[in-house]
């Protein structure tokens, strides 16, 4: 049921936060993160945060993405 | 390191077990199993059942017959995630898409906060929005609501379909002819419940139980834990999810989905009326209950020949309907388990190799 | 069928499909019609045409202007013809700022130059304000036929599936832009296709079939190459180019980028022993420097398209049903 991807905090404003995965970015809020800070990596279910990722974590989510985006470079 | 697809599978392949069924009970992944073909290349005595996981799938069609109803009310706005859009009612091909068709308007959504910001635009119009799905999607749309609240938005209002997953796996296992073997627990809804929110698996019905992820090889890896399980006859709450789930969940979010929500009885698809299983907004926010608001009323139980309830409580898969891809199809639905992508039967004719 | 039209019908995928075969080709039909190439083969002659209905109509990397332009020089240009001229026609909603059509007219005519053709005729009309979405254009085209016998009809078994470059990126752009969400890194892949389809025809190799894939995507347009016949494509995953960008949006909105449009790439189905010098040549051009060989044509699932998975699994790939919507399960 409930598909969430892995983005990057890049701006929090209380409650409302912008979140980036590979440069595309959404408005989302983080009411369920307690004391999130930039560059944070937040699960992201329905444009809010319902938990946040261990970066090695989240990276290692991210790492295929990051070789394709050597390879087309 | 994480093991590699290769080894998962060797591992599985490694285990004497007889006939094992396993359930998963999230349409994420019901999809995420279809879009690896995990199926086929898992071993003959393995059998991966979707279970009731997709908040569309669960939802019965006398309730979208009576959402089509309200979608035609003059100025209102009905907002929804797109997964609802073409959900056909009793009649096949009704659906918001097609009330839209005839003028309803009808508004898609990636956050219930995108619907307060439609209140906001069109102050003159009620805004209703469909709030469908489980606990994961619960605390945002309990937000929301609590915003809209705060921000006085008197034309905003919520329809709570919002369902539990426990009762629904407690009915599930209670219907005759239930026949499965350990649950692959879904992860997003273990990020708000945490582990705990499955203990009563393994506790009160001596039920394997494990947490997963939504990689493929997360999905194998719980597959081989469940097995792990079944063999060594010991049966508890795994987490194989542990980037995303903690023992206890989501305390904040939790909070907020308690201080919104109360626990209701609610009609699910296939498994009929289950106490307790529907999240109904408190009745200190009435002003913001599209069911109240409105005067909804659901009408009795449609008749369908669409098998979806045997489907998604694993009486059945997908082929045995006898409208399984002749007049039920993904571009003309019959039920729900057709329309949306992460429905059984979608993901069955989809991407399944027959 | 329904009795009224919906979005789906718009998608491009299966209830487009069944609109033209069922309403609209049994009433209209003669032997160039009912070829259902992305243009009509009239003697030494390709003529074509499409309409531009996009929301909005400037998205990152282009406007409904180029994307009139293109779409028509793409289509003429995948039946093996030279586009020369082209039609256009305008139907703008009262109220659309001026300098937002002169803009538009701007980036036809920049597009003209680039696919090296001529707007020579073409119309406006002005509907009232609510009666249309800004702007429609409708472009038609013609061409001299260079290249003939390219069908697929004659595809092979064995035969190497390529695509020009990465996959999704219109259709994912767009969508980003509908729904509001920032980003800096995608841009539509909005592009006049003649060269390209010159360069891979000039190679001189066995090539049997080219198609851009717009609505409905790569995986609908394979689908149309092999349905109803006795051969099938297999894909392999991880062959098949996907910006990261992409795959992140697509993730983001619940969508799949094999069935989002694409504005700028080719298909082509070519001889095995080809593949490498059709490839060579079209990534000897910029709108073709991500091309890679994404599957084979295979006898072992006749009429269908199956996808080799990187997890070693198989599955169906089927055309798109309806409209892509954005889910969030």
């Amino acid at each position: 049921m409930c598909l969430a991807v892995p983005l990057k905090l890049i701006e929090i404003h209380g409650n409302d936060a912008i979140g980036d995965a590979m440069g595309v970015q959404r408005k989302i809020r983080v009411d369920f993160i307690p004391e999130p800070k930039i560059g944070d990596y937040v699960i992201v279910h329905a444009g809010f945060a319902i938990e946040r990722l261990p970066e090695q974590q989240a990276l290692e989510d991210l790492e295929s993405w990051g070789e394709l985006d050597e390879a087309l470079r | 390191m994480k093991p590699s697809a290769e080894q998962l599978l060797a591992a599985i392949r490694g285990l004497p077990l007889p006939k094992v069924r396993l359930m998963e009970v999230c349409g994420t992944h019901t999809m995420a199993i279809a879009e690896a073909g995990i199926r086929s290349l898992l071993p003959e005595n393995v059998k991966l059942l979707s279970g009731p996981g997709c908040p569309v799938c669960v939802t019965p069609a006398e309730v979208i017959d009576a959402v089509l109803t309200l979608a035609m009310e003059k100025n209102l706005i009905l907002a929804s995630y797109g997964d609802m859009i073409r959900v056909p009612g009793s009649i096949p091909g009704d659906s918001l898409q097609r009330r839209r068709a005839l003028g309803a308007d009808v508004r898609v959504c990636y956050s219930p906060m995108d619907a307060l910001d439609i209140a906001e635009a069109n102050p003159a119009k009620e805004v209703v929005f469909l709030g469908v799905g489980f606990e994961t999607t619960a605390p945002g749309t309990a937000a929301a609501v609590l915003s809209a609240a705060e921000r006085g938005l008197s034309n905003f209002s919520v329809w709570s379909m919002l369902k539990t997953v426990e009762p629904a796996l407690r009915a599930l296992m209670a219907m005759d002819g239930f026949n499965v073997q350990g649950f692959l627990c879904p992860g997003h809804v273990a990020t708000i419940l945490g582990e705990e929110g499955f203990r009563f698996l393994p506790q009160d019905y001596g039920m394997p139980a494990v947490i997963s992820g939504f990689e493929p090889e997360d999905i194998l890896l719980a597959v081989y834990k469940l097995l792990r399980q079944i063999a060594d006859g010991a049966p508890k709450v795994e987490n194989e999810y542990t980037r995303a789930v903690r023992p206890e969940g989501n305390p904040l979010a939790k909070a907020v989905m308690a201080k919104c929500f109360t626990p209701r009885r609610d009609l699910w698809r296939g498994l009929g009326e289950i106490p307790q299983s529907g999240l109904g907004l408190r009745e200190e926010l009435a002003a913001f209950d599209a069911e109240k608001k409105f005067g909804v009323e659901i009408p009795g139980p449609a008749k369908t020949a669409c098998r979806c309830g045997e489907v998604i409580t694993g009486r059945m898969d997908p082929t045995g309907c006898p409208l399984f891809g002749s007049r039920c199809t993904p571009e003309d639905p019959v039920g729900p388990c057709m329309v949306s992508s992460e429905g059984a039967c979608a993901a069955w004719y989809k991407y399944s190799d027959q | 069928m329904d009795d009224i039209i919906t979005l789906d019908y718009g998608s491009g995928g299966k209830k487009t499909a069944r609109l033209i075969e069922n309403s609209i080709v049994p009433a209209l039909s003669n032997p160039a019609l009912n070829a259902l190439t992305d243009g009509a083969i009239l003697g030494d002659l390709v003529f074509s045409t499409d309409s531009f209905v996009v929301d909005p109509i400037f998205f990152p990397g282009g406007d409904i202007g180029e994307l009139a332009v293109c779409g028509t020089v793409n289509d003429v240009s995948v039946c093996g013809a030279v586009p020369q001229y082209l039609s256009c026609s305008f139907i703008i909603e009262e109220g659309l700022p001026l300098a937002d059509l002169e803009r538009v007219i701007a980036s036809m005519k920049s597009a003209c130059e680039k696919a090296g053709v001529q707007i020579v005729t073409g119309d406006t009309k002005v509907v009232e304000r609510g009666r249309g979405d800004k702007l429609y254009i409708n472009t038609a085209g013609i061409g001299k036929l260079k290249y003939p016998g390219l069908s697929p009809a004659k595809i092979r078994e064995g035969d190497a599936v390529l695509v020009s470059g990465t996959v999704g990126d219109h259709g994912t752009a767009v969508m980003l832009a509908r729904s509001g969400m920032m980003q800096t890194e995608l841009k539509s892949d909005c592009a006049p296709l003649n060269r390209l389809c010159a360069a891979i025809l000039d190679t001189g190799a066995a090539v049997r079939v080219l198609r851009d894939p717009t609505r409905g995507g790569v995986a609908t347009t394979l689908n149309e190459f092999v349905e109803g016949t006795v051969l099938g494509i297999e894909l392999t995953e991880g062959a098949i180019p996907v910006r990261p960008a992409v795959k992140a949006a697509c993730g983001m909105l619940g969508l799949e980028p094999l069935y989002c449009a694409n504005e700028g790439k080719l298909l082509a189905v070519v001889a095995p022993e080809d593949a490498e010098s059709v490839l060579a040549a079209m990534r000897s051009l910029p709108e073709g420097e991500n091309a890679a060989q994404i599957g084979v044509v295979t006898a072992a699932a006749p009429g269908k398209v199956l996808m080799k998975t990187a997890l070693g699994g198989r599955r169906v790939l089927q055309k798109l049903a309806g409209a892509q919507l954005p889910r969030i399960c």
